[in-house]
């Protein structure tokens, strides 16, 4: 939508960060960039900078969260700002209450923003059309997730640099999750090569003509792709939950056989290791063990999973401060309690 | 008042001539004629003349949902979109499953006295797909209802399906099918499958979901030798099923409705539940096969599905919001500007896809004859010409749920005439 808030360099921002797609490589490299700072201060004794001071900012949940919401939670408070959690279950939403009904009325207090997780696709795009305040989509259904993928995006860079040029396979239920429709968009952006590994019935519908009409590869084969025989070796592997839930719909057989197939077993690690030890695993959690990924494989040192958790916070810091803090306001900062840091 | 001279309408779009009408029924067609000056006058040149239109597929939400539409209310919109009959579709609260729900549909019609308003009755009671409901009691009633569908909810059980066609080949009743296979699309899938729906995250509802429930009803048909109306046919795949079936000569039928004739499945990524339908708009290649089928024979009616929703239904998320849109008041211009302007029908055409056949498919007398003497002056007068642009504030309905609002079609009605008495007519009903 129609770009307002513009940060302190030339780059536009957008009013609302509902999908990836809403920040050009310009601005992913800024939020990026200004991330790179606020994950200084999670390092300082006091954690508190002014930048946000009197902003309201409502984590709207309508499912559950542990990681991303208490991410935000932090990310507001450690900036100043007001932060209210609502949950959807028990709110008036199940009451009965429409969608517009419930964000208009929070809306009508005045607030700055709205973080909303809904298990709805499409969901923050609404809202947005119906508030004066800014939306950030926090997770919507099996659409996008934007946070996350600016965070995965981060964390790969502070490993291996620049992800101009290099290759990450995503693995898992591609078709129901969100992180890899942000991370499509954001990796291509930054100039990374994308291949996503799942099986047939696992892959989003249409994926022939997106993956052609956006450039990126596919494979039913993990083992090709790691192994290198399907392009390039991989410098990242991102592995996406599985749900066991998925078995009675008939997305796959059974845990084993998925395991055989796409999980990140022992002997996958070591010959990854093997052939690159400087590869990167992510995760973006929560994670089934022994499902998708081994703990071997999650507690490894090429493993990234609290790197990512970690970066969350800055990630978002950043993302409020780009959309809700004026022109003028410095960044960083000095913390609230004095200037002794 | 039931007497009435129109003047100087092109009879289906054809030659320009006078009809007069004496209680309700034409009594001359020809050229320079006259009529005691007390007769209402209507001057129509440049107008076409049609047989009233006939809407085979019509939610007027009453009884039961009577904030989002009534029969009244769904009565002034379908004259205002030339309609002078609409089959009422069963998914009403309680659900039009005895004859007492069919006779009150029936008689609220009458009591707005606008359109003939003709239920539906249900396949099974409630709806649920499971026992079949009185469908002969329905039949023998005042309402003498023929066309049977569960709407939405598809007749998935195959032996059910059997035995509800079995049962209606006895009187010549048909089974109006929504045809989706529940295992493939189920209650939540909104959106066309395929990248779209991929890239939105909305749960599809592919083209196999229509087409394979279609080839079985097909097959049913013909094993029992019984009628199938295949409701609202959406993709390509379901239009070559029709096809086929017609060649083997199974007795099936099918509509399409305006909204899948021109609106497409881009409209969704915008995630606004006002383009929410079921089935779901689909991709420019299906809107093609649909008016080539249109066209051509093989898709024999255009049916609105017109389904008004109240606000508040409409404003949940895109996969909770309610399925549905307005269809009754555009459907001549929807139809027009795409077919006719198109170069795809003439208006003779149009009136027999608006009008003749789904009177034939309905049953329903009295509705869809060719303009002559001896015939109910049942009509509609259109303007090929005008052009207008949606209003949805405008409409008649109780509900805005408006796919239209804001575009700009070339045709319009102009007058609706139910037994030879304007129902609806530009400068509003008499």
């Amino acid at each position: 939508m129609s770009a307002t808030t513009s940060s302190t360099t030339q780059t536009r921002m957008p009013r609302h960060l509902l999908s990836m797609a809403d920040l050009d490589a310009g601005a992913i490299r800024t939020v990026l960039d200004t991330a790179a700072q606020m994950h200084d201060v999670q390092k300082r004794e006091v954690k508190k900078i002014p930048t946000l001071r009197g902003r309201t900012i409502i984590n709207l949940f309508f499912e559950d969260s542990t990681r991303t919401r208490s991410s935000f939670e932090i990310a507001g408070k450690w900036m100043s700002a007001d932060t209210i959690n609502i949950t959807g279950k028990g709110s008036a939403t199940s009451k009965g209450e429409s969608l517009r009904d419930t964000v208009r009325t929070i809306d009508a207090m005045g607030v700055d923003a709205f973080v909303i997780r809904h298990g709805a696709s499409g969901a923050c795009h609404q809202v947005a059309g119906w508030v004066d305040a800014h939306v950030i989509n926090a997770g919507d259904g099996t659409h996008e997730h934007p946070t996350q993928a600016l965070l995965d995006a981060y964390t790969m860079e502070r490993r291996l640099g620049s992800l101009e040029g290099r290759h990450v396979a995503i693995v898992g239920d591609l078709a129901h999750s969100r992180v890899v429709r942000s991370n499509l968009i954001s990796l291509q952006r930054l100039g990374a090569h994308v291949t996503l590994v799942a099986p047939p019935t696992l892959m989003p519908s249409g994926i022939g003509a997106w993956a052609e009409r956006d450039g990126f590869a596919l494979s039913h084969d993990l083992d090709g792709v790691l192994q290198g025989r399907e392009g390039k070796a991989v410098d990242a592997l991102m592995m996406l939950r599985v749900q066991k839930e998925r078995m009675s719909g008939g997305y796959f057989s059974t845990a084993r056989e998925y395991t055989v197939g796409y999980g990140l077993t022992r002997p996958r690690l070591a010959d990854l290791v093997e052939r690159n030890p400087e590869i990167v695993i992510c995760h973006p959690g929560p994670m089934n063990r022994g499902l998708e990924i081994s703990a071997d494989a999650a507690d490894a040192a090429q493993s990234l999973v609290l790197d990512q958790v970690s970066a969350g916070v800055a990630v978002r810091m950043s993302v409020l401060y780009h959309l809700l803090a004026g022109e003028d306001t410095p960044t960083v900062g000095t913390t609230t309690e004095g200037s002794a840091a | 008042m039931s007497d009435l001279l129109i003047t100087g309408a092109r009879l289906l779009g054809g030659e320009a001539k006078d009809v007069l009408v004496r209680e309700g029924t034409i009594v001359e067609v020809g050229t320079g004629l006259d009529a005691p000056g007390d007769v209402e006058r209507l001057e129509a040149d440049g107008l076409a003349l049609l047989p009233g239109f006939v809407d085979l597929h019509t939610h007027l939400r009453e009884p039961g949902r009577e904030d989002a539409e009534t029969i009244a209310t769904g009565a002034a919109a379908a004259a205002a979109g030339g309609y002078t009959a609409v089959l009422a579709m069963a998914n009403t609260s309680p659900v039009t499953d005895t004859a007492e729900a069919a006779e009150r549909v029936l008689d609220l019609g009458h009591e707005a006295g606008l359109v003939d308003v003709q239920p539906i009755g249900a396949v099974t009671k409630g709806l649920a797909g499971e026992e079949l409901a009185e469908l002969v009691l329905m039949h023998r009633s005042r309402a003498r209802v023929r066309v049977f569908s569960d709407d939405g909810r598809c007749v998935s059980d195959a032996r059910v399906m059997r035995r509800a066609l079995e049962y209606v080949r006895a009187f010549g009743g048909v089974v109006s099918q929504h045809s989706q296979d529940p295992d493939l699309a189920g209650p939540s899938a909104c959106c066309h499958e395929g990248e779209l729906s991929g890239r939105l995250g909305l749960p599809g509802w592919p083209s196999v979901a229509e087409s394979s429930i279609i080839a079985r009803d097909a097959q049913l048909a013909r094993h029992t030798g019984s009628r199938v109306h295949v409701a609202h046919v959406t993709t390509a795949e379901g239009v070559e099923v029709v096809r086929w079936a017609k060649a083997q000569g199974i007795d099936l039928t099918a509509e399409v409705t305006p909204h899948h004739l021109l609106l497409t499945q881009d409209l969704l990524s915008g995630y606004d539940p006002t383009f929410k339908v079921n089935p779901p708009l689909r991709p420019s290649e299906d809107v093609e096969a649909l008016r080539a089928a249109l066209a051509d024979g093989t898709i024999d009616a255009v049916a609105t599905d017109h389904a008004p929703h109240a606000r508040h239904d409409k404003e949940h998320a895109f996969v909770d919001a309610a399925f549905g849109m307005l269809g009754l008041e555009t459907a001549f211009a929807v139809v027009h500007d795409t077919m006719v302007r198109g170069g795809r029908l003439d208006l003779a055409t149009l009136a027999d896809r608006m009008s003749t056949a789904p009177a034939r498919i309905a049953g329903l007398s009295g509705h869809g004859s060719a303009i002559e003497a001896g015939a109910p002056a049942t009509l509609v007068l259109v303007d090929t010409e005008a052009s207008q642009t949606v209003d949805a504030a405008a409409s008649k309905s109780l509900s805005r749920n408006n796919p239209w609002h804001g575009m700009s079609f070339t045709g319009a009605v102009h007058s609706t005439i139910l037994r030879g008495r304007v129902t609806a007519s530009l400068q509003g009903a008499s």
